[in-house]
């Protein structure tokens, strides 16, 4: 297989008042499996419907009903597991981890702790061509969600909607092998884009359908190599753990103010407690979620209304021959095949969609070209509208015949994007446009030669400046492309403009 | 192991049930027994046996992943103490 090779990232440093520090961080990341129906119940997952309209009784938690597993999230818990070369282990088992809040009518809620679905993969997160880092994933376990509950529509009340209780989500718990916040929001990043690519989770971040847990420490240049060389966690320092963060920018801020938090206690001499933290967008700041703690008795244990969950290898086998190309691999890919940057595979890797439509485009034509279109004039075009690649007015066919109008000389690059806005905006095919708006490119060297002969008449002060200094032939050239409205081939106006001038 | 005063009302404020101060103690005997019967079997050489976790030789069920419930939101409301415009209300909590 493919690879592109990479140096890994420098750790991020903070100047501290007194030394450098640097950051350790690592991931809980939820995400939600995408499924028709919930984990343990016959109830949709539907975004957006009517409040507890979602619910079945075993959502509601009504006495006697029982849970029975939705084959479909598994399947898409192991998938994802796959595309994180984990490991998978045929046999897993549900726990009961129980805390009492209005959203979770249980009263726990149903996940693996000792006994995960998914063991340990790793992911490589990129920083930019030629680097990345290679985060470990420790486990991935699935889960059930909680509701929501709603604490601003009364003064008095908070209302719960347990549509999205029971919901099934997916763990994944990374080493803290992150070292800096860009690095975190990449790592979601990639997560979120592995997990398009497989289906396995929408990723989107607005519904909550992608959340994260960021646990951070700081440390002194130097300590995170001798963890890693003796895999002791007591070399780093006490970690803080941000709780259920629904957006990349958040994730940030919140781990560079944690970060800067920290080092301000360190350096006044006291100690960082290891506590659970809320992020606050609106401040910019994290507090401690203190009230909370007593709660964080969790009691866990094997929940007796599941049998352990037996799957067969053969089973896995199959899901994991029916996995599609992930993005490392196409990227690589394209770099090889189509001998374009990897800045620009990433560009157009970073969407699978954006990434069919791309390879459509480049289908039997010049790939490199095709690239440099669909990147620089559909995107550019399409971002500058807020459109997505499905909404694009123009198609790939379409977008294949400029490549294909360009490659055979009959349209300059520069009319190919006349040609082009004419296409997005009218929806018309781009031979046609070339064909009845009379765009074809003048390769008749007639018509060119009669154009320059045209130019060097009427400026023969010119045509004697040229003579003396070269370099102004380029004047004519411009000219004739002027008095030709573009359509000549400037390579071939060049040409017989030397000629003629006789330089 | 054993079970004191103040781990007995630990146990009981998980659970969210009230244990009246003079109760606690017969709560922490009671408990103890329990775990004394589990220490009793702890007793027992289990080396190189699985747990057994069923007495029935029964794979865990499965089911499709089709929409085959809910749309009941009346139902589902129906035994809560409050419940405004379709959502569940109770007492304010705030993070």
């Amino acid at each position: 297989m493919l690879d592109l090779t990479y140096e890994p990232p420098k750790p991020k440093v903070i100047p501290g008042a007194k030394h450098d520090w640097e950051l350790v961080i690592g991931l809980e990341v939820h995400a939600q499996v995408a499924s028709k129906a919930k984990l343990f119940s016959g109830a949709s997952t539907q975004f957006g419907a009517e409040p507890n309209s979602n619910v079945a009784f075993v959502d509601a938690a009504m006495p006697g009903m029982l849970p029975v597993i939705n084959e479909v999230c598994v399947a898409q818990a192991v998938r994802t597991g796959l595309g994180l070369k984990a490991k998978i282990n045929l046999t897993s088992a549900f726990d009961r981890k129980n805390y009492f809040y209005p959203d979770l009518p249980q009263g726990y809620q149903i996940s693996q702790l000792y006994h995960p679905l998914v063991g340990e993969g790793e992911v490589l997160v990129d920083m930019g061509p030629g680097i990345a880092r290679r985060v470990r994933i420790e486990r991935i376990h699935m889960e059930q969600d909680a509701g929501k509950s709603i604490h601003d529509m009364d003064p008095n009340v908070t209302f719960v909607d347990l549509n999205r209780t029971g919901v099934a989500l997916m763990e994944i718990v990374s080493r803290p092998d992150i070292r800096g916040p860009e690095e975190a929001a990449a790592y979601v990043g990639k997560l979120r884009q592995i997990m398009r690519y497989l289906g396995t989770c929408d990723g989107n971040m607005q519904n909550g359908n992608l959340r994260a847990d960021v646990n951070v420490s700081v440390c002194r240049p130097g300590d995170y190599e001798r963890y890693q060389e003796t895999g002791d966690h007591s070399v780093l320092g006490t970690r803080c753990e941000i709780k259920n963060m629904n957006s990349m920018r958040f994730i940030q801020a919140a781990i560079d103010y944690e970060a800067r938090r920290q080092i301000q206690i360190l350096e006044g001499g006291g100690t960082v407690d290891q506590e659970t933290r809320l992020y606050d967008p609106d401040r910019g700041e994290t507090r401690s979620m203190r009230s909370k703690e007593e709660a964080h008795d969790y009691r866990y244990f094997p929940d007796p209304d599941l049998l352990p969950l037996e799957i067969e290898q053969d089973w896995v086998d199959d899901i994991a021959g029916a996995l599609p190309e992930l993005p490392d691999q196409k990227k690589a890919r394209f770099v090889a095949d189509y001998g374009m940057t990897e800045y620009d595979a990433s560009v157009l890797t970073a969407e699978v969609e954006n990434a069919a439509f791309f390879e459509e485009v480049a289908r039997g034509r010049d790939g490199k070209l095709a690239a440099n279109w669909v990147i620089n004039e559909l995107f550019g075009r399409l971002k500058k509208e807020d459109h997505s690649i499905a909404e694009s007015p123009i198609s790939a066919a379409q977008l294949g015949q400029i490549i294909e109008l360009i490659q055979a000389d009959a349209i300059s690059g520069k009319i190919a994007k006349e040609v082009f806005e004419i296409a997005y905006t009218s929806g018309r095919d781009p031979a046609e446009i070339v064909e009845t708006e009379g765009l074809k490119q003048v390769t008749d060297t007639g018509a060119i030669e009669a154009a320059v002969d045209e130019v060097i008449a009427a400026n023969p002060a010119q045509v004697e400046k040229a003579q003396a200094n070269p370099k102004l032939a380029g004047w004519f050239v411009g000219q004739v492309m002027k008095a030709t409205g573009g359509k000549a081939n400037p390579k071939a106006v060049n040409e017989i403009v030397q000629t003629k001038l006789g330089l | 192991m054993s079970i004191d005063k103040a781990q007995a009302a630990h146990v009981a404020k998980l659970a969210r049930i009230k244990v009246e101060d003079d109760a606690l103690p017969a709560l922490a005997e009671e408990f103890n027994t329990i775990l004394g019967f589990i220490e009793q079997l702890n007793e027992v050489d289990i080396e190189g046996v699985e747990p057994m976790v069923s007495v029935t030789p029964m794979r865990l069920k499965r089911r499709e992943d089709v929409v085959t419930d809910g749309q009941m939101p009346d139902k589902v409301l129906s035994n809560a103490p409050d419940a405004r415009e379709g959502f569940f209300a109770v007492p304010k909590v705030v993070e």
